[in-house]
This record gives C-alpha cells, sequence and structure tokens, in this order.
C-alpha cells in the first residue's frame, strides 16, 4: 500500500515537473524562466542527471509553496539544458538559453563545463549560480554575473591536508608517503597541484602523481604502479567512474594503503558506491561538500530523494537543491526577473536558510566566503562525518586496518 | 627536504613482478585487438580495400550486446552464438546491398563508401543512443585470476582464449574449406577465380560478413571489461590498422602476432610512461615498420 501511494506520489511530482516549463501554471504572470544546465550526457552523465535532479526538486518545491510571494505567487520555470560532458556545448547551451530569454542559470556542475559557461553567461549578464565547479579560476576572473555557493578547490585542499596532518598526528605519525590519481581536466589536475605544493611542506613524500583519461576503463597499470611504490595514502581525485573503478582494481589487486584519503573524490561519499561496492569503499576518507549531518532538513531530502527508485543522496543533488533556493531567494528580494537585478540581490546576499555547514552566504568576488567542505569516512556501510568536531558524528578510523 | 627524500628508496619500477603483471595484461588486451585486426586485414587482403567503417561496425556490435544484456538478461558470452552470426548477416547484406552497388566496380570508391558509412554510423548512435557511456555488470566483472602472482582480471582472460578460438576457427575456415579456398583464390587473382566459375562477388560479401563477425565476437568478449559509446570505435579502428600494417597486409598470423606486440607494447609503455603517453610505443612501431619494413613482418613483398 505504502509503495503504491510513493508511486503515485512520484509519479505526480514527475508530471507536474514534465508539465513546469510550460509555465501555464502561473496565475497570468509569464513564469520567471531559469536555465537548468548540467552535463546530463557523455562521460559525467551520472553526476549530471543527480544534479538536475536536486535542481528540481527545490524548483517544484518552491513553486509547491507559492512561487515567488514578492512578486505575487510567479512560479519559476526550468530551461533544461545539456552540456554533454563537453564546455563548448555547454556555451551553446548558454546561447539558446540567452535566446529564450533566461533570468539566471544554475549549473554546470564540472570545472572545465562551468568556467566556459560563466564566461558565456557573462555576455549577454545572465546571474550564473555555480552549484559544484570547484576550480578557483571560476570566481577569480572578476565576473559580475558568477556566484559560487560551496568551497573551491584551495580551500578544500587546505582543509584536507590540515585534518590529514592532524589524524596522522594524533596516531603518531605511520603515514610519510603519498601517491595522487587524478583525472585530466581542470578539477584533478588543480587539485593535484595545490597537493602536491603543500604536502611536502607538512612532511610527506609525493612519490607518485598519476593522471588518467575521463573515461578510463582499465586501471591495471596504475595500480600496478601504485604496488611498486607501495605509498602510506592513496589520493584520488577524480569522478565517480574512474573513482569506483580504481578502488574496485586496488581490491581486485590486494592492495591496501593505510589510507585512501580523496579530495573531493568522486565516488567516496556517494551512498551509491557505499552500496555497491561496500567492501571497496569501506574505511575511505573523503574531504567533500557535506551537509550538515545534524540539520533535520538535510535528513528529510534524503528521505525523500532516496524514496525515489533508483536515486542516491548525493553532493550534486543537495548542492543543487541549495543553490536553487538561493537563486529563489535572490529573485524574492530583487522582486524582480531582471537578471541586473537579481545579480545584484545574489551579491548582497545574507541567506541562512540551507543545511550546509556554512553560515549565512556572503559574497566576495563571487565566492560564498563562508563555504567549507567536511572530512568523512565510510564505516560500517554509511558515511559519516569525522572533521571538523563541530560537525562530527564519530571517530576517524586511521590508519586503517584491513 | 633532501635527506627526507633519501630516506625512501627511487620506485623499482622494473619489478620484474609488476613488470610480468603488465605484460600479462598487455597480452590479453592485445588478444582483442588481433581479433579486431583479424577482419580487417581479411577483408584487406581479398576485397583490397581499407575498411573504414571497421570502428562503426565494433560500436555497432558493441551496443548489440550491451542490449542484449541490458533487455533480455543475456551474459555478453551467451550472445556470442547471435552476434557472430548477426554481425555475419549485417556485412553480406551491407556488402551486398551498399557496398558492391555504389563502388560500381572501382576499388577506390569502396574506401569513400565505408567511409561515410562510418560517420552515418556513428552519428546514427550519437541520435539514438545519446554520447553516454555505457557499461554493464556481470557477476565475474571484478573476479581475478592469480597466475602467479599477477591478478588478472577474469573478463580479460576469457578474451585472451576467445580470441585464440576465434583466429583458429578463422584459419581453418580459410586454410580448410571450399569457401577458404575461393576466398584465397579472389584474394590472389580476381580475374582467373571468376574464369575458373569462382562467383566472386558472393566471396567479396562472404569475406566483408565474416570480417564483420569477427568484430561480433571481439565485441562479446570486449564488453564484460570495456564500455560502449559511439565514439568507442574510433580507438580501436587506429590500433587495429598499425596492427594490420605491422603484421603485413592481408596476413591473418601476422594481425595476431602484431596484436599481442600491440598489446605489450601498450601495457608497458603506460606502466613506464604513465597513462597518457603509454601510447607513444604503438605509434612509434607504425613509423618504424613503414620506414624498414613497409610489407610488415609477416607480409609477402608487393
Amino acid at each position: 500500500m505504502t509503495q503504491r501511494r510513493q508511486f503515485l506520489m512520484n509519479t505526480a511530482a514527475l508530471a507536474a515537473t514534465a508539465a513546469l516549463p510550460l509555465g501555464a501554471r502561473a496565475q497570468g504572470a509569464p513564469a520567471i524562466k531559469v536555465g537548468v544546465l548540467h552535463p546530463v550526457t557523455g562521460a559525467l552523465a551520472y553526476s549530471g542527471n543527480l544534479s538536475r535532479l536536486g535542481a528540481q526538486i527545490a524548483l517544484d518545491e518552491i513553486n509547491a509553496a507559492g512561487g515567488i510571494k514578492s512578486m505575487g505567487g510567479v512560479k519559476l520555470a526550468a530551461l533544461l539544458g545539456d552540456a554533454q560532458s563537453k564546455p563548448e556545448v555547454g556555451v551553446a547551451e548558454v546561447e539558446k538559453m540567452n535566446e529564450q530569454g533566461a533570468s539566471a542559470i544554475v549549473g554546470s556542475y564540472a570545472s572545465a563545463i562551468c568556467l566556459a559557461t560563466t564566461q558565456a553567461a557573462a555576455k549577454y549578464n545572465i546571474p550564473h549560480v555555480v552549484d559544484v565547479g570547484v576550480a578557483d579560476q571560476i570566481v577569480t576572473r572578476g565576473l559580475k554575473n558568477t556566484f559560487r555557493f560551496g568551497p573551491g578547490y584551495k580551500i578544500t585542499t587546505e582543509a584536507a591536508i590540515n585534518n590529514l596532518h592532524i589524524m596522522n598526528t594524533v596516531a603518531r605519525k605511520p603515514a610519510k608517503t603519498v601517491m595522487i590519481i587524478h583525472e585530466e581536466s581542470l578539477f584533478g589536475t588543480g587539485t593535484a597541484n595545490l597537493l602536491a605544493s603543500q604536502l611536502p611542506g607538512m612532511g610527506y613524500e609525493v612519490k607518485e602523481i598519476v593522471k588518467h583519461a575521463n573515461p578510463t576503463r582499465d586501471f591495471n597499470n596504475i595500480v600496478l604502479k601504485m604496488k611498486s611504490i607501495n605509498p602510506d595514502i592513496v589520493i584520488p581525485a577524480n569522478y565517480y567512474n574512474e573513482y569506483a573503478l580504481l578502488l574496485r582494481t586496488m581490491k581486485q589487486q590486494n592492495v591496501t594503503p593505510k589510507a585512501v584519503f580523496s579530495v573531493l573524490g568522486g565516488a567516496a561519499s556517494s551512498f551509491k558506491f557505499v552500496k555497491e561496492f561496500a567492501d571497496a569503499a569501506n574505511g575511505v576518507i573523503d574531504v567533500n561538500h557535506w551537509y550538515n549531518p545534524k540539520d533535520k532538513r538535510a535528513q528529510a531530502l534524503r528521505k525523500k530523494v532516496e524514496a525515489m527508485p533508483g536515486q542516491f543522496y548525493t553532493y550534486e543533488v543537495f548542492l543543487n537543491y541549495q543553490c536553487m533556493y538561493l537563486l529563489a531567494d535572490a529573485i524574492e528580494r530583487a522582486k524582480s526577473s531582471k537578471r541586473e537585478d537579481i545579480i545584484n540581490a545574489l551579491a548582497s546576499s545574507t541567506w541562512d536558510k540551507h543545511f550546509m555547514p556554512y553560515g549565512p552566504t556572503k559574497f566576495v568576488n563571487g565566492q560564498n566566503t563562508g563555504a567549507a567542505p567536511l572530512t568523512l569516512q565510510v564505516l560500517k556501510g554509511d558515511i559519516k562525518v569525522i572533521l571538523p568536531n563541530t560537525f562530527a558524528e564519530t571517530e576517524p578510523v586511521f590508519p586503517w586496518k584491513v | 627536504m633532501k635527506s627526507d627524500e633519501k630516506a625512501y628508496p627511487p620506485p623499482a619500477m622494473l619489478d620484474p613482478a609488476i613488470l610480468f603483471a603488465s605484460v600479462l595484461n598487455g597480452l590479453t588486451t592485445g588478444a582483442v585487438y588481433a581479433l579486431i585486426a583479424l577482419g580487417l586485414t581479411l577483408i584487406y587482403g581479398v576485397l583490397h580495400i581499407i575498411n573504414f567503417a571497421h570502428g562503426a561496425a565494433l560500436m555497432m556490435a558493441l551496443y548489440g550486446v550491451y542490449f542484449l544484456h541490458e533487455k533480455l538478461g543475456l551474459d555478453p558470452y551467451v550472445s556470442l552464438p547471435i552476434m557472430v552470426p548477426a554481425m555475419f548477416v549485417a556485412g553480406y547484406a551491407l556488402y551486398r546491398g551498399v557496398i558492391a552497388r555504389a563502388s560500381h566496380g572501382k576499388d577506390e570508391n569502396i574506401l569513400l563508401i565505408t567511409l561515410g558509412l562510418s560517420i552515418m554510423l556513428e552519428n546514427a548512435a550519437l541520435y539514438f543512443f545519446k554520447s553516454d557511456t555505457l557499461t554493464i555488470d556481470t557477476a565475474y566483472t571484478l573476479s581475478t585470476v592469480n597466475i602467479f602472482g599477477a591478478m588478472i582480471a577474469v573478463p580479460k582472460m576469457v578474451a585472451f582464449f576467445g580470441a585464440l578460438a576465434t583466429t583458429a576457427v578463422l584459419l581453418l575456415v580459410i586454410g580448410k574449406t571450399s569457401l577458404g579456398r575461393a576466398i584465397r583464390a579472389c584474394a590472389k587473382e580476381r580475374q582467373g577465380a571468376r574464369l575458373v566459375g569462382i562467383n566472386v562477388d558472393h566471396v567479396f560479401a562472404m569475406s566483408f560478413g565474416i570480417g564483420l563477425a569477427c568484430l561480433g565476437a571481439a565485441a562479446c568478449f570486449l564488453l564484460p571489461a570495456y564500455y560502449v559509446n559511439p565514439q568507442v570505435g574510433n580507438g580501436f579502428v587506429l590500433i587495429a590498422f598499425t596492427i594490420v600494417v605491422l603484421g603485413g597486409m592481408g596476413s591473418f598470423v601476422g594481425a595476431l602476432i602484431g596484436g599481442f606486440l600491440i598489446g605489450v607494447v601498450e601495457s608497458v609503455g603506460g606502466l613506464l610512461l604513465g597513462e597518457s603517453l603509454g601510447q607513444i610505443g604503438i605509434f612509434v612501431i607504425f613509423i618504424i615498420v613503414l620506414l624498414f619494413r613497409p610489407q610488415g613482418l609477416f607480409g609477402a613483398r608487393a
């Protein structure tokens, strides 16, 4: 019975979503068009689809709760875009959204794509809320239209190195050597460079940095190399498919470092990975985007997403969910669908109705200055916050013993 | 910092155990390369054309295996008796229906037709299947076999022996059957074959069909450890061309040995030079062969 009711609810939600772009529901006033731009096909399709899901859930909730109240309940309508995992396609989609009269854009997941789409949107002064895009170049080019809610890779990497050092010191420094495995685009390369430049200063030796393509379907060579180097700590910085395959190959080849410690790891903080490959995921530490585990709204959203067949509650989902709300708050205060007004409202945003561990938003040069990652570990089939102490749910297990 | 660096020995990159594992890994990959190159070299040997649609045909076969698994729940290896005949029929029909008709008897036309076909197939796949990278998960995807300490994935072992068996069957067909004799006759002397009563067009179509049937088998062996997207064939076709040139145009043994050689060079190259630079070895070999032994390792002098 509950299953059927759930099914009916989901179908109703889906039907509502499908009907939304028509904008026919808004009472007379035309709906405000919001570009929802993600790589929903191609190498990053998995993450892109989850991103879109998060944005759509928020959009549906906002409309169901009465739309933009300061404008007489005008609704938001999604213009769905697919960047096909390629920056140039992302740019073409921004052009299209501009033609269609988008008031703002939320997206576009990958750093390399965000770098291109924010710039394309800047041409038309379209406010662009960056959902993930961790490369710091995105917010250091002086683009007035670009706002990133989450942390960049510099802040995240620094937090990662600090936390690694804390754990290692507490455990009397069993870890001395590091191997970094990263994907070839902006996100992986930038993160790896930051790690490689900062780790030696803390007394860690970076023995090897390996770059790989997206997609890579054979990690045997890389894992063989890992076997010969025998690093204490393996740091992967890549997207879901490759992260999952790398860890599975390590399991196959019996490679067990003292810790797999990832920075923005594609799969480490993913309930999908934890569920499907419990063995490979067990013990993995990750510094990543995460919600405040003590916030009830975050748990409520988790329940909602997990009730949907085949969906998982990942950072793609909740970051996009929050970014859509951030945008709605700005439109609410701007009382306008004009791009310029929304940009001004975002720039002066002090939004605190989110469940991230950030505090109220405060944008400086487009970066939300309160944004910070949490450090997580996969323990007993669940993902737990281990650092910083204010948000921690449990003690870290380090070094990992098999 | 300097003293810290000295505290650890340099990475033992040529550790024999690691090298051994890498070579085995390369051999198993090379077997699949060989299978793809066999089809290409057969078509070249008989029809004297380069089949540019080879990569696209492999891509279609991979989609076939993928959908048989997703829609009907068929294991990729169970799909073999479906995919091999299906690809054969597709190849035969393609030659009879399109290539032979449109070529008007000129070899250089065939070249352009296969190139056009590959572009059409790739874009049709892009339209119907999108650019998503698709993979399948089987119970044995992650299983490994321990061969003297080297952990080799089960799908790769199956692919290795499967490719060897397919090659053996192909050599038997070419060497011992009357069809094989006809194929060899057409390859050597087209006009003479026609004079002694061989239906040359039929033999050409059979060769094209067998060439694509090899891809059907390759797809079944490949997918459990690999992926499919509309562009997947391009990477393979470049390597297959290299193997065909390396082994000697039209030589089956050459294709097999060439496949293994390229597989090992790629794997060990990847280990020593890194994933991005690893393929450089393949093309260095390609250039060296073209410079010093243009007929290939097992090719007859033209």
